[in-house]
């Protein structure tokens, strides 16, 4: 079982991406489950969302302590909360940041096994014209983990925003997977 | 029959419950939001505002009145669905005493909600524990599957035996969770769930009547006892419903009490909801460790399978009975009922009642493995610790 962690901000959709890449990897014969981090969410306030998959029904109903993947839609979160809490050794951090790999590592308490990192706010900005990050990260997901292809993605993405929003969400995904560096620590 | 080739989506508990309202063509859907049930009815008025399904929706100022209004429509012949969380069944508690004496098929979806002061949203059982002596029949839903089989499954009891029934699902942990949901097409729910024969109609002007009317120290009596003989016949159309179930859609649910592991089990862990999906998680992962225990499901709280835990007793040495849920003064509702159950039977296996997770605490497999080490320690010593264990509280 993959066990995956989002962090955002309330507002910035970190429970909608847990949704879609649950769908998306239900799309490709997973079984899933995805769910918010059960508090009262605020605009603005630090939020986290889950996603598991695994290849059987999954029966577990607790929240996740030791992700094996941790995502970080807004790049002030690694300032105030510890994102690699619980991360299990050689798990994998991806961020989006415009910062360099080592101004990130240095601001995270465990080395992760992996490191991939996107400017998914720049590319949110250019496609969508709002900071929205959500869908865009889903594609350094794809291109960092390998846990779903980018086309489930963007299938998934399609079902969830119809029409051009769909269109221009899953291009973000796509230019996100493409600018998505992953760095082997 | 049409060949079944199940629908399967990613969906919240609650969008199951509504999916499953939708293709249980429910006629009537009177609500009043409260978290965290909301997103059924809003899921409802989307189907409704979409066009997708045909139903009169009410919109209320309490859920006193959510109630009152599916017994008006159900006392009029209507399949009549709601759903409510904590202190909006709690609201509705005197209108759940009409709807039963009234002997009406209503199904309502209760998300398991803690009771509030303090305020609070998660899971915990006590509200719809506290329904209990209503004459509402109660199944609870380890998983969304369950919610949306329920759901179905609930309708066809009900109008069997004339008794409303509540689906009871956990907060956040089922209704805002998503997972993977087969969904019968539509023509086979028309098969298994036809439409209703109402006992009466009172929209039926032709033939007159009154319900609800005085029943005098002559009369009552009897009409209580024919509620108690409808919940007991529930017993057997539950197993047979849940048999056909079964044998249409291929999940089985003919056993009141699901059993893992009971018959080469020392001890079993016995809870309701979806704590049990992470008992039996836990389970499998104890029995690789050499530990000799087994889990029992109960799924229907009301009425109450006697008969099952029985048998579940005579095979085990003991039995950990988790509840999230209490009784101030007693003990939790789950293991006072087993105890209750289990006194004119000649098995005696040890019961300890373990407290856990009340207002969404988060019960984890190591929290079930810590239950098994003292439950192990406590069959071994032969005799009780304590009777019942706070598990988790902060000392």
């Amino acid at each position: 079982m993959i066990e995956i962690r989002f962090h955002g901000r309330g507002g910035q959709g970190a429970v909608t991406a847990a949704n879609i890449l649950a769908s998306a990897a239900f799309k490709q014969g997973k079984y899933v489950q995805a769910f918010p981090f059960f508090g009262v969410e605020r605009r603005g306030a630090p939020v986290t969302a889950f996603t598991r998959i695994d290849d059987k029904p999954i029966r577990i109903k607790t929240q996740i302590y030791e992700p094996d993947i941790v995502v970080v839609l807004d790049p002030s979160l690694l300032d105030t909360v510890d994102v690699t809490a619980g991360l299990k050794d050689g798990g994998t951090v991806i961020v989006n940041t415009e910062k360099s790999k080592e101004e990130v590592l240095e601001k995270l308490k465990k080395k992760p096994g992996k490191l991939a990192l996107v400017d998914a706010t720049t590319i949110a900005l250019e496609i969508l014209g709002l900071p929205i990050t959500n869908t865009a990260i889903l594609g350094a997901v794809a291109k960092a983990t390998g846990v779903v292809e980018l086309k489930y993605v963007q299938e998934a993405i399609k079902e969830t925003f119809s029409g051009e929003l769909g269109e221009k969400n899953a291009k973000a995904a796509e230019e996100a997977f493409n600018k998505t560096v992953v760095y082997e620590l | 029959m049409a060949e079944y080739k199940p629908i399967r989506k990613v969906v919240s508990g609650n969008y199951a419950a509504a999916y499953a309202a939708k293709h249980a063509r429910v006629q009537v859907v009177a609500a009043y939001p409260i978290t965290p049930q909301t997103s059924i009815i809003e899921k409802i008025a989307e189907f409704i505002a979409n066009g997708e399904a045909d139903i009169q929706y009410v919109p209320v100022e309490s859920e006193h009145s959510a109630m009152a209004a599916c017994i008006g429509a159900s006392a009029a012949g209507a399949r009549a669905f709601t759903a409510t969380s904590a202190q909006g069944l709690a609201l509705m508690h005197e209108m759940l005493h009409w709807a039963s004496g009234a002997r009406l098929p209503i199904v309502m979806v209760d998300v398991n909600r803690a009771m509030a002061p303090p305020w609070s949203v998660w899971d915990d059982q006590t509200d719809s524990l506290a329904q209990r002596d209503t004459g509402w029949m109660q199944f609870y839903a380890e998983n969304n599957q369950e919610v949306y089989d329920g759901v179905l499954m609930a309708f066809k009891v009900a109008e069997t035996v004339n008794l409303p029934a509540m689906i009871v699902e956990s907060a956040f942990i089922l209704s805002h969770t998503y997972d993977v949901v087969e969904m019968i097409p539509q023509e086979l729910v028309d098969e298994f769930l036809p439409p209703r024969k109402p006992l009466y109609d009172l929209a039926d002007f032709s033939r007159p009547f009154s319900v609800g009317a005085l029943g005098t120290p002559n009369d009552y009596y009897e009409f209580r006892y024919k509620i108690a003989k409808a919940m007991e016949d529930a017993v057997k159309v539950i197993k047979d419903v849940g048999r056909e179930f079964g044998e249409r859609f291929g999940r089985d649910y003919s056993e009141m009490i699901e059993k893992g592991y009971v018959d080469d089990a020392d001890f079993v862990f016995m809870g309701m909801g979806s704590l049990m999906g992470t008992v039996k998680e836990a389970v499998d992962l104890l029995r690789k460790e050499g530990y000799k225990v087994g889990y029992a499901k109960v799924r229907w709280f009301r009425p109450f399978p006697k008969e099952e835990l029985r048998e579940i007793a005579e095979s085990v040495k003991g039995i950990a009975v988790l509840d999230r849920n209490y009784s101030f003064g007693q003990e939790g509702i789950l293991f006072n009922e087993a105890k209750g159950v289990l006194y004119n039977t000649s098995a005696r296996p040890i019961i300890k009642n373990y407290i856990i997770g009340l207002g969404g605490r988060d019960f984890t497999v190591q929290d079930v493995k810590a239950v098994a080490e003292n439950m192990k320690k406590v069959i071994e010593a032969g005799k009780l610790d304590r009777e019942v264990e706070w598990y988790h509280l902060k000392r």
